[in-house]
């Protein structure tokens, strides 16, 4: 009895276990010994160790692409919270039915390829796109307006893609308020502005990490988006190490900034916890 | 006694198209404790609310010391209240919990402290600064509740079920806690509840209601002692009610006829011969054996409960249950035939 048990309790655990150790945690050993390892000149590696790839990081250039691809990031959630928490407390209020309609439909665009609703932008936003057309037509703009291939573009598709991933958190969470705490705060005399962060926003913090960890970290590392609407000219760590393991053949130095990357998401994850998130948060809503 | 504080002028509240609340009138009064009491679905927290200004009104008025506050928006008026699960900011400890109303109204810190102090020690819990509202009881979140709201001095604060999610033995003690607070600090209390007996001992009056009307407002010894209908007979106490027929006028008496031809005399209250009326007789005001003639009725003793101090004897009049106190149960039998009386003074008796 015991022992069927047991068998039944591995066999079940057998594909998530073979899913984390064959396609995570092999790959990212094998990044990281990678990362202490020299390339050839034809793209090859040398099996000679060295902390050459993690020196060579500390570089202006590369200090300056980490930090403006961490503005770019942060600046991308910020904007998410600022349009993710007034839609969550306007779609909380509303009856269940409604409630789970909407938030059906902010998962509708994970239906369509990410990559395929990012050259969307580009036909609405382009010099002779949809926008600029239009506006020209009304007299509105004389020339049109670089709406994409800089940072705004940049910046505008971080957000569009990674918004839902803000509301879903935050939505869970403001859900969760009972509704008589809000009514106690005006009750007690303070304003709509007051109870939005005296209650909501500290009875919402874990929720509001959480959204900002799932949109902040990806936002360091979806080089698709910088290189569609950024035009390929402006780099983010992530078109960085996708350029060192695809055109510049240097593995072992795409792994460094790949580790670099790893440890500093470990870092923020750290801090999530410290804040009182639970890690349980960060997977379901 | 006489200021009045709140009043309701022709108060109504729709909800899309249902009506909870229509042409609604009261007064409160200063430092009175008025308990508005009824089932659930009566409309009772709803007038709660409006005087909150947590629901708008669909049509009337609310008046606040004379005032009219009925486009006031909550936060702006003088009222505070206390929730059914007392809404505590979980992220808050006792201290800033009980603080928020001032720092809302940007008293300086000194004076904030000095105020938590006094309300720490009002209810009961001085030295919980600094616990979080998951590490009280019950009954302390309904103290820090409590402390909450009167910090602002409120001209009235409201209670809507504040009590129901206690254990009985809580529940008592916090009746005897919040009758002392208002009298002491003398500020008006309207009081929302199911329970009855949280009515009859707390309040001044207490109003009752049913079916979105007021069915009675009083002294609760008079509303136990003279309900206006059966609802409130029935709604109020433990009560034997019987229908009844007019049958004969003298002077200020009437004798009405219940079942089997029984006659009863009862007060006249303008009843005129053939009118149809309900008469009310509370458990401990029925008599075991028979010296009142015109009042006595046979019935069969069907059940004895005993129940310490009193008892409580079920018979069988007809197929009516009648229910009966008794201090002493020993001397009546199962099954037996025995007379009841009643005097004419403590049958209530109304139309409808």
């Amino acid at each position: 009895m015991k022992k069927e048990n047991k068998f039944f309790k591995y066999l079940s655990l057998f594909p998530i276990s073979f899913y984390v150790i064959v396609l995570i945690l092999l790959p990212l050993i094998y990044i990281f010994c990678l990362s202490f390892l020299t390339s050839d000149y034809y793209g090859g590696i040398n099996y000679s160790l060295t902390l050459s790839n993690y020196l060579n990081l500390v570089d202006l250039v590369y200090i300056k692409l980490f930090i403006k691809s961490f503005l770019i990031a942060l600046v991308s959630t910020f904007i998410c919270i600022c349009i993710a928490y007034p839609f969550v407390i306007f779609v909380s209020q509303k009856k269940k039915i409604v409630k789970n309609i909407i938030m059906t439909l902010v998962m509708v665009p994970f239906l369509t390829n990410s990559l395929i609703r990012t050259y969307g932008w580009i036909v609405l936003l382009r010099k002779t796109g949809i926008v600029n057309t239009f506006l020209e037509d009304l007299n509105v703009i004389s020339s049109p307006i670089s709406f994409i291939y800089n940072d705004f573009g940049i910046i505008l598709g971080m957000v569009y893609t990674l918004l839902p991933f803000m509301i879903l958190p935050l939505f869970s969470a403001v859900d969760k308020i009972d509704k008589s705490v809000i009514e106690a705060s005006y009750d007690l005399g303070s304003t709509s502005f007051k109870t939005f962060f005296n209650i909501i926003v500290p009875q919402t913090k874990v929720g509001l990490f959480n959204g900002s960890l799932m949109v902040f970290i990806p936002a360091i590392g979806y080089f698709f988006i910088a290189d569609l609407l950024g035009g390929g000219k402006l780099m983010l760590i992530g078109n960085l190490i996708k350029n060192q393991f695809l055109s510049a053949r240097n593995w072992p130095f795409g792994a460094a900034v790949s580790i670099s990357l790893v440890l500093i998401t470990f870092g923020l994850v750290k801090i999530y916890q410290k804040i009182g998130g639970k890690m349980d948060d960060l997977g379901g809503f | 006694m006489d200021t009045v504080v709140v009043k309701l002028v022709n108060v109504s509240k729709n909800y899309k198209d249902k009506t909870i609340i229509k042409d609604f009138n009261l007064e409160v009064y200063e430092k009175e404790f008025l308990t508005i009491l009824g089932p659930s679905g009566c409309g009772k927290t709803t007038i709660l609310r409006m005087i909150s200004g947590l629901e708008h009104v669909s049509g009337g008025n609310i008046l606040l010391d004379g005032v009219d506050v009925t486009n006031v928006i909550a936060s702006k008026r003088e009222v505070n209240t206390i929730f059914q699960n007392f809404a505590l900011f979980s992220h808050m400890n006792v201290e800033d919990n009980i603080a928020f109303g001032l720092k809302m109204k940007k008293v300086d810190k000194e004076k904030i402290k000095v105020e938590v102090e006094k309300m720490l020690d009002l209810v009961k819990l001085k030295g919980y600064n600094k616990k979080y509202p998951n590490q009280l009881s019950g009954g302390e979140q309904q103290r820090v509740a409590i402390a909450r709201g009167l910090i602002n001095s409120p001209k009235v604060l409201l209670l809507d079920e504040p009590l129901s999610s206690l254990d009985y033995k809580l529940k008592k003690e916090m009746q005897v806690e919040l009758k002392r607070l208002q009298k002491k600090l003398g500020i008006t209390f309207i009081y929302v509840t199911h329970n009855q007996e949280e009515a009859l001992s707390m309040s001044d009056r207490i109003l009752i209601l049913d079916k979105q009307k007021k069915q009675q407002l009083g002294k609760p010894m008079d509303i136990y002692n003279n309900p206006n209908n059966k609802f409130v007979a029935d709604f109020i106490g433990e009560s034997n009610i019987f229908r009844a027929k007019v049958v004969k006028i003298v002077d200020k008496y009437a004798y009405v006829e219940i079942d089997f031809a029984k006659k009863i005399r009862i007060i006249n209250k303008d009843y005129k011969i053939n009118d149809d009326i309900y008469i009310m007789i509370r458990p401990e005001n029925i008599t075991i054996g028979n010296y009142l003639k015109e009042n006595s009725i046979e019935v069969k003793v069907k059940e004895v409960i005993y129940n310490g101090s009193v008892s409580r004897v079920i018979a069988l009049f007809g197929n009516k249950e009648i229910k009966i106190n008794v201090k002493n149960s020993d001397k009546v039998n199962l099954k037996e035939d025995i007379t009841i009386s009643f005097n004419t003074k403590n049958i209530c008796s109304f139309v409808k």
